[in-house]
């Protein structure tokens, strides 16, 4: 489900580069068949699920990168994540209104240049803002207690949730905000025969293994990226060894917040709805993601968030929307059993 | 003190709570000396270790490292987010106040941008500190304590007494860790991958392989720390510590847990450190013999307090060492 082949730290056992990506091709080829004719669905609506799911897992995994990123650095679930995510989508929203607003252009725009050169302005705008929106609370909420039990922090983020939400929802109220849908999402479709796939999904899903696979290549081959992960491994010893240990993790604060603003253009763009609870219900999915995935592993949590976001369509598809969070954390569940850890994640015993 | 020294304390003490852990030492190291410190368990050796490193703040004291003081306590340092969060408040009420007083609207309009503006520079300036930033925070009264980082910046490189590599880091990253605060790139360097930054890691990942060359660890670059025999990952620790370009090397028990055949070659390569690199060194070490073999001075803690400072052979025949190893005659 993922193209990302160089995991940023090495698993214990090594295997080989392409594992993961065929791995997780077979994974998308056998969803396809098991829905297809296990579950008798027609052809166009199976292919149309699997793009559905593409795009609805790149979401998560962009969110959960954040979750396992500030994990991994400093050993904080941040329950505040998902909230980030969410004032991201308002950002997102927000400016895509002023624009609107300001020069005259309506909703679907069906200019390409136009309409890339739009979404581009969102993410330049958001992810900056949010990724220094995340610094921020870091700065504020996190670093004076980072000496602190590690229940405190914990409490504190679950605390700036809430800050955040309710500020939300005093700005922004508590119904659907509608965000415009600049992408045309019934107008373009990519046809194969008599079966149609919206460009958005496949597009979400390109911008999404874009942002990964540059997020891959400054942890695993840059200065600041190594500063991360020997950071991730021994604190103290990264401290000793000259690296800034409040530079490093302000940064990784930096990338997970960007990447959650990201996020939340793409769902703004996707499901044409902001409201001020969102990022309660996408932040625990992205934190499962995590979970599964093996927290504090940037391949496990993008590969968690492709399996929830596929998990979860596959609920809806048998027109059971309502069961979907059920089955989202049975699977959970039963992975956690077996592996403990995680798919990726390393057992306990290899960090110390 | 005369200039010769390279590090310099000054009635160094260490209380934690009523317990007196270094007591009021006196304790310089002459440039390219090699210099022991040791005593039996528990009598202040790490703690001491630790204030020079810059993990403790001493409770009274002070150190001179390369003519510099080095213990500068946080000074205010958390006023640094009202630098940053200040000049765009202000100009955000600014704002709002011309709004309220009916000004045109793309004036309130712009100065909200401006101050929005304004707030992103700052942070970016806080998670990079780039030099301007730094300049700021000096000239607002904002002063870092000197952390850990900032002695190995000073030029101080160390390694530990129990192993800690980065275990999941291959042996040639490891060392460039090592290397961190002397490599420049910016993120945005990083990110966009500027000729700049390509030259630099290029360099020092040369560097980095002819400080493993100079350990003894040459073709295990591409190995996991983890996988390296024990003698290597002490070897690699350090190559570690030399990637900071360090003008004083701590070495916490270099021998410990090593064969014969392997303490051997570690004494011999301290000695080649000194004599190649011009290095000073500051050793802990429990094994008697690689402390009267390599050291210029021997100083002995015992209970806090320094209870016999020279050479070799001087402290040997120092009544109250003898006593304090209980009579163990120091071989």
């Amino acid at each position: 489900m993922t193209a990302i082949a160089t995991p940023a730290s090495p698993a214990s056992r090594r295997r080989p580069a392409w594992f993961l990506p065929v791995v997780s091709l077979g994974g998308v080829a056998a969803y396809y068949l098991l829905l297809r004719f296990v579950f008798g669905i027609g052809e166009g609506t199976a292919l149309q699920q699997v793009a559905n799911a593409l795009s609805t897992g790149a979401i998560y995994a962009l969110v959960a990168l954040g979750y396992t990123m500030v994990y991994g650095i400093i050993e904080l679930i941040n329950f505040a994540h998902g909230d980030v995510f969410m004032v991201g989508a308002f950002v997102s929203l927000f400016f895509l209104v002023q624009v609107l607003g300001n020069t005259g252009l309506t909703a679907p725009i069906t200019n390409l240049p136009v309409l890339l050169l739009l979404i581009g302005a969102a993410l330049l705008v958001t992810m900056p803002l949010i990724g220094l929106l995340n610094v921020g609370i870091e700065r504020f909420f996190y670093r004076p207690l980072r000496n602190a039990p590690r229940l405190a922090p914990l409490i504190t983020a679950i605390g700036v949730s809430f800050i955040l939400q309710n500020i939300a929802l005093v700005i922004a109220g508590s119904g659907d905000e509608s965000s415009p849908q600049i992408f045309p999402i019934r107008d373009w479709r990519l046809s194969i025969g008599e079966i149609t796939i919206p460009y958005l999904s496949l597009f979400v899903f390109a911008l999404a293994m874009v942002l990964m696979v540059l997020l891959q290549t400054f942890v695993g081959r840059t200065r600041l990226g190594r500063a991360m992960r020997s950071t991730a491994q021994d604190r103290e010893a990264a401290a000793l060894m000259g690296v800034d240990l409040n530079q490093t993790i302000a940064l990784t604060f930096l990338l997970g917040g960007a990447l959650a603003g990201a996020a939340g253009v793409v769902w703004g763009l996707t499901y044409g709805y902001v409201r001020s609870d969102l990022g309660f219900n996408a932040g625990l999915k992205a934190f499962t993601s995590a979970v599964l995935g093996g927290i504090g592993n940037i391949t496990g949590a993008v590969l968690g968030g492709f399996i929830i976001g596929f998990v979860e369509v596959f609920a809806t598809t048998l027109g059971q929307t309502r069961w979907s969070q059920f089955v989202v954390f049975v699977v959970l569940a039963l992975v956690l059993v077996f592996r403990p850890a995680g798919i990726l994640g390393q057992q306990v015993g290899e960090r110390a | 003190m005369t200039d010769a020294n390279l590090l310099d304390a000054r009635r160094v003490t260490k209380r934690f709570g009523g317990l007196v852990a270094v007591n009021g030492i006196d304790f310089t190291i002459p440039e390219r000396s090699i210099v022991s410190l040791i005593g039996p368990n528990g009598a202040g050796k790490t703690t001491f270790f630790n204030i020079i490193a810059g993990i403790y703040d001493p409770t009274a004291g002070a150190i001179r490292f390369r003519g510099r003081q080095m213990i500068a306590r946080t000074h205010r340092a958390f006023l640094e987010p009202f630098l940053w969060v200040g000049p765009a408040a202000v100009m955000a009420l600014v704002a709002a106040g011309a709004g309220l007083a009916r000004a045109p609207v793309t004036a309130v309009v712009a100065l909200g941008f401006v101050a929005l503006l304004l707030l992103i520079v700052m942070l970016l300036g806080a998670v990079a500190r780039p030099l301007w930033y730094r300049r700021l925070l000096v000239r607002a009264g904002i002063f870092r304590s000197s952390r850990p980082n900032d002695m190995v910046e000073a030029g101080l490189g160390r390694t530990f007494q129990n192993i800690r590599l980065f275990h999941n880091m291959t042996a040639l990253e490891n060392v460039l860790v090592g290397m961190h605060c002397r490599l420049k790139a910016n993120w945005w360097d990083a990110m966009l991958s500027t000729p700049k930054d390509r030259a630099e890691e290029a360099r020092a990942e040369i560097r980095a392989r002819e400080l493993l060359h100079l350990v003894g660890l040459r073709d295990r670059d591409g190995e996991l720390a983890k996988n390296l025999p024990y003698g290597d990952q002490r070897r690699l620790e350090v190559a570690r510590a030399l990637g900071s370009d360090p003008a004083l090397l701590l070495l916490d028990e270099p021998t410990a847990g090593m064969n014969p055949r392997e303490t051997q070659e570690m004494m011999a390569l301290i000695n080649k450190l000194r004599t190649e690199l011009g290095l000073t060194i500051l050793l802990i070490e429990h094994d008697m013999k690689v402390v009267m073999g390599i050291s210029d001075r021997v100083t002995v803690l015992d209970h806090g307090e320094k209870i016999a400072e020279g050479t070799p052979d001087e402290v040997r025949r120092n009544p109250r060492v003898v006593e304090a190893y209980l009579g163990a005659p120091a071989a």
